[in-house]
């Protein structure tokens, strides 16, 4: 490709993206693709998939307007970015649905096709936006998307509609020219995603090329833009979103135990995709099992975990609900369970494809009696890997249930990862019991390793181990039906203290000079926002401490001596104060909260704000 | 070295048996205790699974491996246990309640798949842990401590169900009939796929008698149906025959019904030949076919065959990029 040399090129430190578009406008895959062009590129990124839970909402409506947004950098980055630099609007409903997120100035690719007086009166305008002052504020770039894809097409022998859909790769194809992006790794996609249908593939491949001439002919853009590689640790890299990290984490911690993997599954948004990764991965011994119900998923877990499995369920927060009867025999039975909750708007049904961490109470106490478990929660969609591999080894190591809480942002959100080298990764044992354990030759089960408090884990098949467990209660050692009261007070302490005990890292401070008066402390997908938002403030000259627990049950031994050691303390949370009423409530610590629940991560400016207005009332 | 044939004893755990003196599980555990030996499989390789209810004390009185689950949840335990583990000889004990009501749901999707398991549903038709309300086996118009006028329930018929879920292994015993009830054990053991066995257990303290129709000298003979592969279908001076529209019905006289466990159709109207009066009520094996089992077909798509190297490159992803 010739650039015609008149075309400057601007330097950016990072830029904001907006892809919008209606949900049958392939806007997802557009984004998706850019992202690993930029990712190619070597930029820093972040991502925010944002579409509603309908599959296919009516056309051009509001409710229907699904986004991509990506933020990309020179540097280091930790959120999707909040006001968009750029907004590519394929509809009058994207266009308006997105514009009060721009930044003012902002760049606006509009499909100038779709505004029909038709479509204007979906959304309630009866004029366009386009002729009047709507976008006065802004640096607009009307391009008819649409008819100039038909016409790029035009004598490949497709309809008109076929022909209309490939507009999205047109779109990419002008931002792939606006960014210096080659081009190359998105035709590979294409050739191996339109590998059976040679007349889509090529039309598409000549639109993504279409868009990218449009932009080196057309005088509409006279300004090219190039982000910088982002400074690095060296190796190698790949995109990932948070539910993919999950399931890799989750084969890599069965192949690092020696443990066939068994995930008992029912569907449910944002969590479905971990069972469509591990369906597709059954040589690497992973059973998968969609049940008839989330009970069943986690019943069936269960039984597989009874039977030497490492069982894994995943859900959300209506499914967690669900089976919170079968965590409470996993707690009983104290045998090895990993629960996977990708966190939803709530409560009920809520909202299905948006982001939310209101479930940390019901993970830890949504139970009935005494139910202990433990619970870790990701900070990043990369960091699903490590924490699913974390997760296994309490589970494991501690015959206990534990609780992985990611969220809908992480699970569909995408940064890049630096791959591991298996051979870095943890090994564990899975020990189970072989020999009698019992002074007498005889088996006991709820004889505990004195350390770990943890009882063997002896499955059937073992000769000589041969013995019954339940819910009812069991009397200590022996595992026998017991009412004994005093035995039940020993049973729920040791339980308790089985969980209390288990080992985990200090929670680890972020305070260069070591005298900020403030320490935000948050825990999971609310790491990227708050870290932004403590840089924008350390760069204001001012001091901030930051604090982020990946362990919530336990919590780290020096959680306390940490809290305690700064003045103020804010805990910014997608809830009503979870944490912070646990903080409050454990530490007797004066943790004030920042509580908002949109559906939507926080922002770095919010972020901002916040630690600002707490430094002022230092 | 020469195995020692194991015994009824060698099944018998050392806890003590808590239901209630006169109950009818007794006579099911002693049934069961007699025919395990029979199964050729020690101890340690057999797991009988339950959830909640009388009947699901079960495992805690047998030298296997033993779960004590919760409500209604044992047949999908047991379904992730069988299919993960298919060199275990997995049973689910429930009951009426557990099976029927809270865990209907299980059963039907356990009996859908076809998973090796045996499932024996103890069928006294009342809540008896709970301290006697109706269950969803009850006869209308039932009084108990829930229903003081009568319930208005309608049953289900277990049998009609587990058909209508396409179980491939259906059948149905007495509690007071050994030799019935281990003949019918063992077919039901033997059988790859979901066996269910419904068991007419009495509860002498909640709903005694329901049974006595088909247990009193006087009466079985008129009400019971034994039903034998290949063999017509007689009972006492009767016969199951068809009717000019091919409708089963019972009679003095008439070509009698030739019973064929292979044939759904047959199976399903013998179903309904027993009303919740019992005055019609065939025992023995409804169903029995051959089919492929779930545990074998899902194990069947896996495997571990996978190597390090696969998983690094799983990892590595088709798009990687390195930074020197």
């Amino acid at each position: 490709m010739v650039t015609t040399p008149s075309k400057k090129t601007v330097r950016l430190s990072r830029v904001i993206v907006r892809f919008a578009g209606d949900s049958g406008d392939g806007m997802q895959l557009t984004g998706d693709r850019f992202t690993w062009e930029s990712a190619a590129n070597g930029n820093d990124l972040s991502t925010l998939p944002d579409f509603p839970a309908e599959i296919r909402a009516p056309q051009g409506t509001l409710p229907g307007v699904s986004a991509f947004q990506l933020h990309f950098a020179d540097h280091d980055i930790v959120t999707p970015g909040d006001a968009p630099d750029v907004l590519v609007a394929m509809n009058p409903a994207a266009l308006m649905a997105s514009l009060p997120l721009l930044k003012p100035g902002a760049e606006i690719i509009v499909n100038t096709d779709e505004f029909s007086k038709r479509n204007l009166t979906k959304i309630g305008l009866t004029t366009s936006p386009l002729d009047d002052d709507t976008l006065a504020n802004f640096s607009v770039h009307p391009v008819p998307l649409t008819s100039m894809t038909v016409e790029a097409l035009a004598g490949f022998g497709l309809g008109k509609k076929d022909a209309e859909r490939a507009k999205n790769m047109f779109a990419l194809g002008l931002l792939s020219w606006l960014y210096h992006r080659e081009l190359d790794a998105t035709e590979h996609f294409l050739n191996d995603k339109f590998a059976r249908k040679p007349e889509i593939l090529k039309a598409n491949v000549a639109a993504l090329h279409a868009g990218y001439n449009y932009g080196d002919t057309t005088e509409d853009f006279v300004v090219r833009y190039e982000v910088a590689p982002a400074p690095v640790p060296a190796g190698t890299y790949r995109n990932i979103s948070g539910n993919l990290a999950l399931s890799y984490g989750l084969i890599a911690a069965a192949r690092r135990s020696a443990l066939p993997l068994f995930l008992g599954s029912y569907p449910i948004t944002p969590a479905s995709d971990i069972l469509h990764e591990l369906s597709r991965h059954k040589h690497f011994n992973v059973t998968t099992f969609q049940a008839e119900d989330e009970i069943a998923g986690i019943g069936a877990a269960l039984g597989a975990a009874y039977g030497g499995a490492l069982g894994v369920t995943t859900t959300s927060g209506p499914g967690l609900a669900l089976k919170s009867e079968t965590i409470g025999l996993a707690v009983a039975l104290e045998l090895p369970l990993l629960v996977v909750d990708v966190q939803r708007g709530g409560p009920s049904t809520g909202l299905p494809t948006k982001t939310e961490q209101a479930d940390l109470l019901q993970a830890l106490y949504g139970r009935n009696g005494e139910s202990p478990v433990a619970v870790v929660a990701p900070k990043s969609p990369s960091d699903c890997f490590d924490a699913a591999i974390e997760a296994v080894r309490i589970a494991v190591t501690y015959r206990t249930p534990v609780l992985l809480l990611s969220d809908g942002y992480l699970a569909n959100g995408q940064e890049p990862w630096a791959i591991p080298d298996l051979a870095d990764l943890p090994t564990l044992n899975a020990g189970f019991a072989t020999e009698p354990n019992g002074p007498d030759g005889e088996f006991l089960p709820f004889l505990r390793d004195p350390e770990t408090l943890a009882r063997p884990w002896a499955i059937p098949g073992t000769p000589g181990l041969a013995h019954r467990v339940g819910g009812i209660e069991k009397a200590d050692r022996t595992g026998n039906i017991s009412y004994d009261p005093d035995n039940h007070d020993t049973m729920v302490r040791l339980r308790q203290a089985k969980i209390d005990g288990i080992d985990v890292p200090d929670l680890e401070v972020d305070d260069p000079d070591g005298d900020a008066d403030l320490l935000v402390i948050g825990w999971g997908s609310t790491y990227g926002p708050i870290t932004a938002g403590v840089r924008r403030v350390r760069k204001e000259g001012k001091k901030v401490a930051q604090a982020h627990l990946r362990h919530l049950s336990p919590m780290p031994k020096n959680t306390g001596e940490v809290l305690r050691s700064y003045r103020k303390v804010l805990v910014p949370e997608m809830n009503l104060g979870q944490l912070a009423l646990l903080l409050r409530g454990r530490f007797l610590v004066d943790a004030v909260g920042f509580n908002q629940v949109r559906g939507l991560p926080f922002t770095a400016p919010q972020m901002q704000d916040v630690i600002n207005e707490m430094l002022e009332g230092v | 070295m020469t195995e020692i044939p194991l015994k009824a004893k060698d099944f018998k755990s050392d806890q003590e048996v808590r239901w209630c003196p006169g109950c009818g599980d007794y006579a099911i555990l002693a049934a069961v205790q007699s025919f395990l030996p029979e199964l050729g499989r020690k101890p340690e390789d057999i797991v009988f699974v339950s959830g909640i209810g009388c009947s699901s004390r079960f495992p805690y009185y047998l030298s296997t491996y033993g779960l004590h689950s919760i409500h209604g949840r044992a047949p999908a335990i047991a379904t992730g246990l069988s299919v993960s583990r298919p060199d275990l000889d997995v049973w689910v004990v429930t009951g009426d309640g557990d099976a029927l009501s809270i865990g209907g749901n299980h059963l039907i999707h356990a009996l859908r798949r076809n998973v090796n398991l045996t499932i024996l549903l103890f069928n006294n038709r009342i809540y008896g842990l709970t301290k006697g309300q109706y269950s969803p086996t009850s006869e209308p118009g039932k009084v108990t401590k829930s229903t003081p006028v009568g319930s208005v329930d309608r049953p289900f018929n277990p049998i009609s169900l587990a058909l209508g879920a396409d179980a491939t292994f259906v059948a149905r015993t007495i509690d007071s009939d050994r030799a019935h009830l281990i003949e019918v054990l063992r077919a039901a053991a033997e059988h790859r796929g979901t066996s269910l066995v419904e068991i007419y257990q009495n509860c002498n303290i909640f709903n005694d008698g329901a049974f006595d129709l088909l247990k009193n000298p006087t009466t079985r003979d008129e009400a019971l149906i034994p039903l034998r592969a290949g063999e017509p279908i007689v009972f006492g001076d009767r016969r199951v025959v068809r009717d000019a529209t091919g409708h089963l019905q019972v009679s003095e006289h008439g070509e009698p019904v030739v019973h064929d466990p292979t044939d759904l159709e047959l199976a399903f109207a013998l179903s309904r030949l027993s009303g919740v009066a019992l005055d019609h009520t065939p025992i023995g094996i409804f169903r029995s076919v051959e089919q492929p089992t779930y545990d074998d077909e899902v194990r069947a798509q896996t495997d571990d065959r996978a190597n390090e190297d696969d998983l690094q490159a799983l990892l590595t992803g088709p798009d990687p990029w390195t930074v020197n």
